[in-house]
């Protein structure tokens, strides 16, 4: 696809026409509580910034802002820039998630296992 | 690089790379005024990609709303957004 | 705060913590955190003692933060004024960790009026008053404000006069921005912390003014 001729990525809301501001707010759940801290100790220990977040999450493209949640993105990108640095391969990445898939079909199964 | 004094008329640049930057759309080809300078800071478009970033002035611009969307309903409220140099030409 | 990770309701069989957003099915992205966690604390990039530490530093910034910084702006100008010159650094002057944060304070006035908006993504100034709410980075906040930004304020409540200017920082960069709202008429004489009580949360991204005494 070529990109749009005025260099507006679908990230870069400003001026768009939309409606409402909606007036829902969450509190955040453990999981995703550990997705933020993941992320913000990966800059502060200098593994990947900020940006490598951001670029990430702008070219998975308009359908995850849509069908994703906001730490649901965020958990995507944090493994893709993982992925990137070599901090862990592809296989290592695969046999894990099926380990943790097994232990248990809730979170708390899950995570508590690995513990 | 030139550093730009506050009050400077600038111009935000209209390229249009298909990568990560932070100058958002809206603002690209318009004109405003150098608001106070900051940094410097490392570019982001270098950052983004893991790569060691050179670092840049970075202006706080502010707009006219007016001179931003031309059907602004109140032109003369503001709006500053933070510009890396490389993006801003004086006028 | 129901999802605070040191309450629970009880024990789960295995004898572990139970928490209701960990008894709902186990969804691929949960299982992914799970493995990018264990694999990161493995590869020795953090621990999970790290991991902990973040989040009771994350919740232990609150709105509050933000609150006390305002107040102690409106009751002393010295502070004001360093605030006013380098956010960062009066918001640790009164204990409050920002971390790498870069704060910039704006201040309404009589004639001015401040909101914050991120368009690109959604910056907030979290070392300091926490994670954002879910409206901040909703698509019609960030496209709309930065556009229409008196029909917003409309949405939340907020009516201004014409007469005042509306400054509109949508945070591209580096910098995080708090609006120190004005004053509310009638507080003369209160102390610190019951001004502190009248700043909320939205009075601080300019969606809102400070509550009346």
């Amino acid at each position: 696809m070529i990109p749009d001729p005025t260099g507006k990525r679908w990230h870069d809301m400003g001026g768009d026409l939309a409606g409402p501001v909606p007036g829902d707010d969450h509190d955040f759940a453990l999981w995703e509580k550990r997705v933020d801290a993941l992320v913000i100790l990966s800059g502060l220990k200098g593994v990947f910034t900020v940006d490598g977040l951001r670029r990430v999450l702008e070219d998975m493209g308009e359908d995850a802002f849509e069908t994703m949640t906001y730490y649901e993105r965020w958990v995507a990108s944090l493994n893709q820039n993982m992925l990137e640095q070599g901090v862990y391969t592809v296989a290592e990445l695969g046999a894990r998630i099926e380990a943790v898939q097994a232990r248990g079909t809730t979170y708390g199964e899950a995570t508590d296992a690995g513990a | 690089m030139q550093v730009l004094e506050p009050g400077t008329p600038v111009r935000v640049k209209c390229m249009r790379p298909p990568g990560h930057v932070r100058t958002p759309a809206y603002l690209r080809g318009k004109s405003g005024a150098v608001e106070r300078v900051l940094g410097p800071f490392s570019n982001p478009e270098q950052l983004a990609y893991g790569h060691a970033a050179d670092p840049l002035p970075l202006y706080r611009v502010r707009f006219r709303l007016g001179d931003v969307w031309p059907d602004a309903e109140t032109p003369e409220d503001t709006l500053d957004a933070e510009i890396y140099a490389h993006w801003l030409e004086p006028l | 705060m129901p999802h605070d990770h040191h309450d629970h309701d009880g024990l789960s069989p295995s004898g572990h913590p139970y928490r209701a957003d960990q008894d709902t099915g186990l969804s691929y992205w949960q299982a992914m955190e799970i493995a990018v966690r264990e694999l990161m604390v493995e590869k020795g990039i953090v621990t999970e003692a790290e991991v902990a530490a973040q989040i009771d530093a994350m919740d232990a910034r609150s709105p509050a933060q933000g609150a006390a910084v305002v107040a102690r702006a409106w009751v002393d100008p010295a502070f004001r004024d360093r605030l006013l010159a380098d956010g960062s650094a009066a918001s640790a002057e009164m204990g409050f960790d920002v971390g790498p944060m870069r704060l910039i304070a704006v201040e309404n006035t009589e004639d001015v009026h401040n909101v914050v908006v991120c368009t690109l993504c959604s910056c907030y100034p979290r070392n300091l008053l926490g994670l954002p709410p879910d409206w901040y980075k909703s698509r019609a906040y960030r496209s709309r404000t930065v556009r229409e930004p008196r029909k917003v304020l409309r949405e939340f409540g907020l009516e201004l006069p014409e007469a005042t200017t509306v400054r509109v920082h949508d945070s591209t960069a580096d910098m995080r921005y708090i609006v120190v709202p004005a004053r509310p008429a009638g507080t003369e004489g209160m102390d610190e912390a019951a001004l502190a009580a009248l700043v909320t949360r939205d009075s601080m991204i300019g969606v809102g003014v400070a509550k009346a005494p």
